[in-house]
């Protein structure tokens, strides 16, 4: 290895990557400099994110080459050699933890699936949780932690296991500055303990970057520049990098920026929004806690926080989108009243993710938009002529947002939100993540609302150059409202250089007040063990490792357990089916209804009908008057048989002349009609021997032989010993199957299947461990059936219990397997959902023998019966039940189960992608 | 309420629609070949029913009577040794194995009316129970006409005229291709409402919605008509096409009339599935909550086995649900050509039952929103 080869931990040749059309990546060349702390910068959407995900090994590679750590990423098996030395955290508050599972269980799912035994992790757990100040919070959710404890803690799911390459993609945006300081701080403390890890960053604060060692700044796909950050300002032109970042744009783009320019208010107004007292409460948490501040008409008022520090929630409360606990919120004077629609019409708001519909165009949005405010159907064109042009959307007019760049959808949005020309903005982070050229533009946007058109804006930010071009501000952190000024004031009144400052003095101000555990810095030099390398010595095995896929396994089921609701719903649900289908549906078709054109009206003719009335299967209708009435009441549905008994019928009956009984039977529902013509049938031969014995004349009508029928297996013809066999695996196909597809999907939604991505982590491992814990879910589910079916419904197993047992095992493995199968398919829950709907319901109830065996099935139907392994577990719940039988005599029906479940399994493991594509 | 906001919401649902490819196949799947593949699944009346026969006699008579059964009522018979006959059944080889006794004819052509035994799979649910009626009719006839040969028979004098009517052959095709388009059309409209609106509530544009002056009862309006629009025309257009033209199923009654009551119909599924949709708090939750309606309301709505057949109470109780009720206007309607003046007891149950519903899901959407943070 060359010298320049040892000092080059990642290194990218041709790179382009596209998404459909667009292009996200365009031919990238770069070396990554080891050992240093490396930053990308650059706005959301120019392709960091993209770019991190592919060094990682998370994403697949479209062109070019890539090599880290000495080996090419293209191949699979460097790929799985150098996944245990690479960590990597993507975008996005604790996108890859488990919001259920506690920082704890966080932590020991990752370090299991590096193989580390149950002293190292207790070891490793105590020493990273030390050194990041969580170690007082191992038992909370992640979901319930702060956002800075929440980068905290995935910062410390990276370090579990001591990687090389340690990648962070925006750690710290939408943190507050206190936990951001604290985190730079935490990366320097570990850096200095493990001096050979290169640390690959991207982020959107160009104040951070000036701290980095090397920089590598992006725009639209393409590398502007690279180097040191004094270089980077030394190319670019300016004091700071985001002056030097926008002398780095290519001219086109930077022809239009105008540094922001407000000009100072004229005077205060009348107040447009007033809170007072303002709290809100979730449960015993209080979200929002006294907050009390007012804003002028025509001001520009910011308010500063972190995520989760209440600014939504506040915002929320003022425009009547919550009610809240107590104190009171005013709009123009008035209380806000969340049923007044016409304050809406005055107000736009522009909520923090970005909500527009995505599936329709631009225009589209706008003028949806533009109808709901009730803007008057001719000026619409107009108006939508106008903000487009305002707000430079006119070439974007007929293009979908999601194939915009970030900067032009916060646009749309701003653009959407003052569609109906409203008095007052309300505007929640609009924006994160838009480029520097693109920031100022939105705020050149701002400041001419606010000045000429005197319109209110309330803006909330996290970052601090935003703060500083607000009137006046107001900093928040844990529902609580810091401080109020304007920004000159609150950064006099503290004394310090930078409003950062003041920020971060008020809010260790209050953190000393709150708790001081905190604050003081943890003495933990390395986070990191002693023993790095006693990973791979452990009999690490790389194909399929059992400790790996039982902490996948692990981990579902604390998530299960966590979501009592679906437990619930699972196992109770299972035996409300069970109870509801067993008893629902019986085999003995009784009281059928029927009537009677009788012509004859004779005692005989009577007698006929009391043949038929008298029996449990027919229950008599009032008579039929004529032809018209047995047509309109068959035609309602009412009548299941008509019978006409011909006028003369009893005359001649008795002279011996044929007669003829006409019977009409409803065949709208051919299995009933079918009932009702074999009941029929029997009843008239019932009757007509009756009657030969009757007279005298049995011995002639005597049939030359009978047939005697035996009901194997049921001999009594009892409904329930026929259904309940029948339900189980009906039940156990449905909840099971629709368990395990949502289980993948989810995580693919939610984004935490990156963890698969870039863990060793093979499909089968991943699969395998998901499925275990519903296997076990279904297994308890089935032997609640089957409890039920002895104590509630009195049918017990005749068989071999062992023989079912093992039978509902592998049906619950091929059911949960064609879950997985189909969650491999699927990108969205609610396709998920449907299309496990679609294929389990139907086949399981339909095509799998329960109501007609699949021998006289036909087509396609017949088909997909014949492979569906309901179709056998059905025939082992019958011979066991039923038919007194084991494992012997059922041979033929656990070989199709016994293939199913390794073959399902297998078609998931091979497509299921172990990089996202 | 302003309908105009109604109007948009709804075009706004169509455009979402259209731009997801995946759900839209399945719409379409389920609708054309799903319907297909059930309506050609079920077979004829009874259909290659497998049957043994042991035959003790062996007689020309009992050859008589194993010729009798061929296909495709019956598979062809086996005939097997009666130490075999047990294990064949335990096994699920024959539905029916039919024991002709030793001196069969002799007894029969004597006059001493012998006994056939016929051995029954009582686990084969419906063939076994159409099935045993056919063996036992068959068998019937070839003894009464074997032995006519010999000595004159009183034929009965009182013949049984049996007509079915509405679906004279009793095809079971055609029943089942309506069902399926029933089953869907309550499938669909659960899904496209409840699990819409869970998947608008994970990616925060309710809340975008809450902002406008909008009420959540045109949000909610805005669903129910759009999503019922689209299941409608998808229904209308399978039961022309694939059930009327692929599959020839002759469609009685007033198309116009059934569309109206599938209306009504929707009206009261999409109720629900905004009613669904407000209670479960994920799409894993949802899913579940899907599988523990859809199925009672299929298997117990009466278009798989007869209402008749259920206990009492499930009947009554099955009446507000507005499968049973659709599945009830369907038949009317389209089988037995029932007009308005007939089926307008359903159309107001399902009236009723959808503004239950309807009220109901909005009292909940209502609550889910102000708690939505």
């Amino acid at each position: 290895m060359t010298d320049a080869a040892r000092a080059t931990v990642a290194r990218l040749a041709g790179i382009g990557l596209d998404y459909g059309r667009v292009r996200a990546l365009d031919d990238i060349e770069l070396a990554v400099p080891a050992g240093q702390l490396v930053g990308l910068i650059g706005p959301d959407g120019v392709g960091k994110s993209s770019l991190l995900a592919l060094i990682a090994g998370a994403r697949k590679i479209q062109r070019g080459r890539i090599e880290v750590l000495g080996g090419d990423l293209a191949s699979a098996r460097h790929r799985r050699a150098v996944c245990p030395r690479i960590a990597y955290m993507p975008q996005g508050l604790g996108k890859n933890l488990y919001p259920t599972l506690s920082v704890q269980e966080n932590l020991d799912f990752f370090a299991r699936l590096f193989g580390h035994d149950g002293g190292e992790r207790v070891r490793r757990i105590e020493a990273l949780t030390r050194a990041t100040g969580l170690f007082p919070f191992l038992g909370r959710p992640a979901g319930k932690l702060s956002g800075g404890m929440k980068q905290k803690l995935g910062l410390c799911c990276a370090l579990i296991h001591d990687p090389d390459l340690l990648i962070l993609d925006e750690p710290t945006t939408g943190v507050d500055p206190l936990s951001r300081r604290q985190f730079w701080e935490l990366i320097g403390r570990v850096r200095a303990g493990r001096p050979g890890m290169s640390v690959l960053v991207a982020t959107a604060y160009m104040e951070e970057a000036e701290r980095f060692d090397w920089l590598v700044a992006m725009d639209a796909g393409r590398i502007l520049a690279r180097g040191t950050p004094r270089e980077l300002r030394a190319q670019g032109g300016g004091d700071s990098l985001e002056a030097a970042f926008i002398g780095l744009l290519p001219e086109q783009r930077r022809r239009d920026h105008r540094p922001v320019a407000i000009p100072p208010r004229a005077g205060d107004g009348a107040i447009a929004i007033e809170a007072r007292d303002l709290t809100m409460k979730v449960g015993d948490f209080t979200a929002v806690d006294r907050v009390s501040f007012r804003i002028h008409a025509g001001e520009i008022f910011g308010f500063i926080g972190s995520n989760g520090c209440g600014k939504t929630t506040t915002m929320k409360m003022l425009t009547g989108l919550l009610p809240p606990s107590a104190g009171e919120a005013r709009l123009f004077g008035q209380p806000v009243d969340p049923h007044d629609l016409a304050t809406r019409h005055r107000v736009g708001y522009m909520s923090q993710s970005f909500s527009l519909y995505t599936e329709l165009s631009v225009r589209q949005n706008l003028e949806l938009h533009a109808r709901l405010f009730e803007v008057a159907a001719a000026e619409i064109p107009a108006r939508v002529q106008e903000v487009a042009a305002r707000f430079g959307l006119a070439d974007a007019l007929d293009k979908l947002p999601g194939a915009l760049p970030l900067g032009v959808r916060q646009r749309l949005s701003l653009a959407v939100a003052m569609i109906h020309r409203p008095e007052m903005l309300i505007l929640d982070e609009p924006t994160s993540g838009v480029d520097p050229v693109a920031r100022d533009a939105f705020w050149n946007a701002l400041g001419e609302l606010s000045r000429r058109d005197g319109v209110t804006i309330f803006i909330s930010t996290h970052f601090m150059n935003e703060a500083e071009r607000c009137d006046r501000i107001s900093l928040m952190h844990a529902g609580q409202v810091l401080a109020v000024g304007t920004p000159a004031e609150l950064t006099r009144q503290r004394g310090v250089a930078t409003l950062e400052d003041a920020f971060i003095a008020h809010l260790e101000e209050a953190a000393a007040t709150a708790d001081g555990a905190s604050a003081d810095p943890p003495a933990v030099t390395a986070a990191s063990g002693p023993e790095p390398g006693a990973v791979a010595a452990g009999g690490w095995r790389r194909r399929f490792d059992p400790r790996r896929m039982a902490s996948y396994a692990r981990r579902e089921a604390l998530e299960l357990m966590r979501d009592p609701i679906r437990l619930t719903l699972a196992l109770v649900g299972n035996a409300l089916l069970m109870l509801v289908m067993g008893y629902g549906i019986t085999l003995d078709v009784e009281d059928l209804s029927f009537a009677v054109l009788d012509h004859d009206q004779t005692t005989v003719s009577r007698d006929y009908v009391l043949n038929l009335a008298g029996s449990r299967y027919f229950r008599e209708q009032p008579p039929l008057a004529d032809y018209d009435e047995l047509d309109r009441r068959m035609r309602a549905g009412t009548l299941g048989l008509a019978l006409e008994i011909p006028a003369g019928f009893a005359r001649d009956l008795d002279r011996g002349r044929p007669v003829e009984i006409g019977a009409w039977i409803d065949g709208a529902m051919p299995t009933r009609a079918e009932t009702i013509r074999s009941y029929v049938q029997g009843m008239h031969a019932h009757w007509l021997a009756a009657k030969a014995r009757a007279t005298g004349r049995g011995a002639a009508l005597a049939p030359p032989a009978t047939v005697e029928v035996r009901f194997r297996y049921n001999p009594d013809v009892k409904s329930l010993v026929a259904m309940v066999p029948a339900v189980i695996p009906l039940l156990l196909m449905l909840i099971p199957a629709m368990l395990a597809t949502l289980a993948v999907v989810r995580e693919k939604e939610l984004g935490s299947i990156t963890n698969f991505y870039v863990t060793p982590t093979t499909p089968l491992e991943f699969l395998l461990g998901k499925q275990a814990p519903y296997i076990a879910l279904s297994m308890l589910s089935f032997l609640l059936l089957a409890a039920m079916a002895v104590t509630v419904f009195g049918v017990p197993v005749s068989g071999s219990f062992a023989a079912l047992f093992c039978g509902a095992l592998l049906y619950v493995g091929a059911a949960t397997a064609l879950g997985l199968l189909i969650s491999v398919f699927m990108r969205s829950q609610i396709a998920a959902l449907f299309a496990t709907a679609v294929l389990t319901l139907l086949p399981a109830a339909e095509y799998s023998g329960m109501i007609e065996p699949v021998s006289a099935l036909e087509g396609p139907g017949r088909v997909l019966g014949q492979i569906y392994p309901t179709t056998h577990f059905l025939v082992i719940a019958r011979g066991t039940y039923s038919k007194a039988l084991g494992f012997g005599d059922l041979g033929g029906a656990f070989l199709p189960l016994l293939l199913a479940v390794p073959i399902l399994i297998a078609l998931a493991a091979l497509l299921l992608k172990k990089q996202e594509t | 309420m302003r309908a105009a906001h109604v109007l948009h919401l709804g075009i706004k649902e169509f455009r979402s629609l259209w731009r997801d490819p995946v759900m839209l196949f399945l719409i379409a799947y389920v609708f054309t070949f799903s319907v297909y593949t059930r309506a050609t699944a079920m077979p004829e009346t009874l259909n290659k029913a497998p049957i043994a026969i042991v035959d003790e006699d062996r007689s020309p008579l009992s050859l008589r009577i194993i010729g009798a059964f061929y296909p495709p009522y019956f598979m062809p018979p086996r005939v097997i040794h009666q130490a075999e006959m047990d294990a064949r059944m335990d096994a699920g080889l024959d539905t029916f194995a039919l024991d002709i006794p030793p001196d069969f004819q002799r007894d029969v052509l004597a006059g001493r009316t012998p006994t056939i035994q016929l051995n029954v799979d009582a686990t084969r649910m419906s063939q076994a129970f159409t099935g045993s009626g056919y063996v036992q009719h068959i068998v019937d006839d070839e003894v009464r006409a074997f032995v006519t040969r010999y000595r004159a028979v009183t034929e009965p004098r009182v013949g049984l005229a049996l007509r079915a009517r509405f679906n004279p052959e009793l095809n079971k095709s055609w029943f089942a291709a309506i069902m399926a388009i029933i089953s869907e059309v309550t499938m669909l409209s659960i899904v496209l409402t409840g699990a819409a609106l869970i998947r608008e509530r994970e990616h925060g544009t309710v809340e975008h919605l809450l902002v406008m002056p909008v009420t959540p009862l045109e949000i909610m309006l805005g669903k129910v008509w759009s999503m019922g629009l689209v299941v409608l025309v998808a229904a209308t257009l399978s039961l022309v096409f694939v059930v009327g033209e692929w599959l020839q199923v002759p469609l009685q009654g007033s198309l116009a009339l059934f569309v109206a009551g599938s209306a009504v119909h929707l009206f009261a599924t999409t109720s629900m599935g905004i009613f669904l949709g407000t209670i479960a708090r994920s799409m894993p939750q949802f899913g579940l909550l899907l599988m523990l309606v859809l199925l009672p309301l299929q298997m117990l709505s009466g278009a798989t086995t007869p209402r008749e057949s259920m206990p009492e109470i499930v009947q009554v109780l099955m009446l507000a649900a507005p499968n049973t009720q659709f599945v009830m206007l369907a038949q009317g309607i389209l089988y037995r050509g029932a007009g308005f003046g007939i089926v307008w007891p359903q159309f107001l149950a399902l009236a009723g039952i959808g503004t239950v519903l309807f009220t109901l899901a909005l009292a909940r959407f209502r609550r889910s929103l102000a708690t939505l943070a």
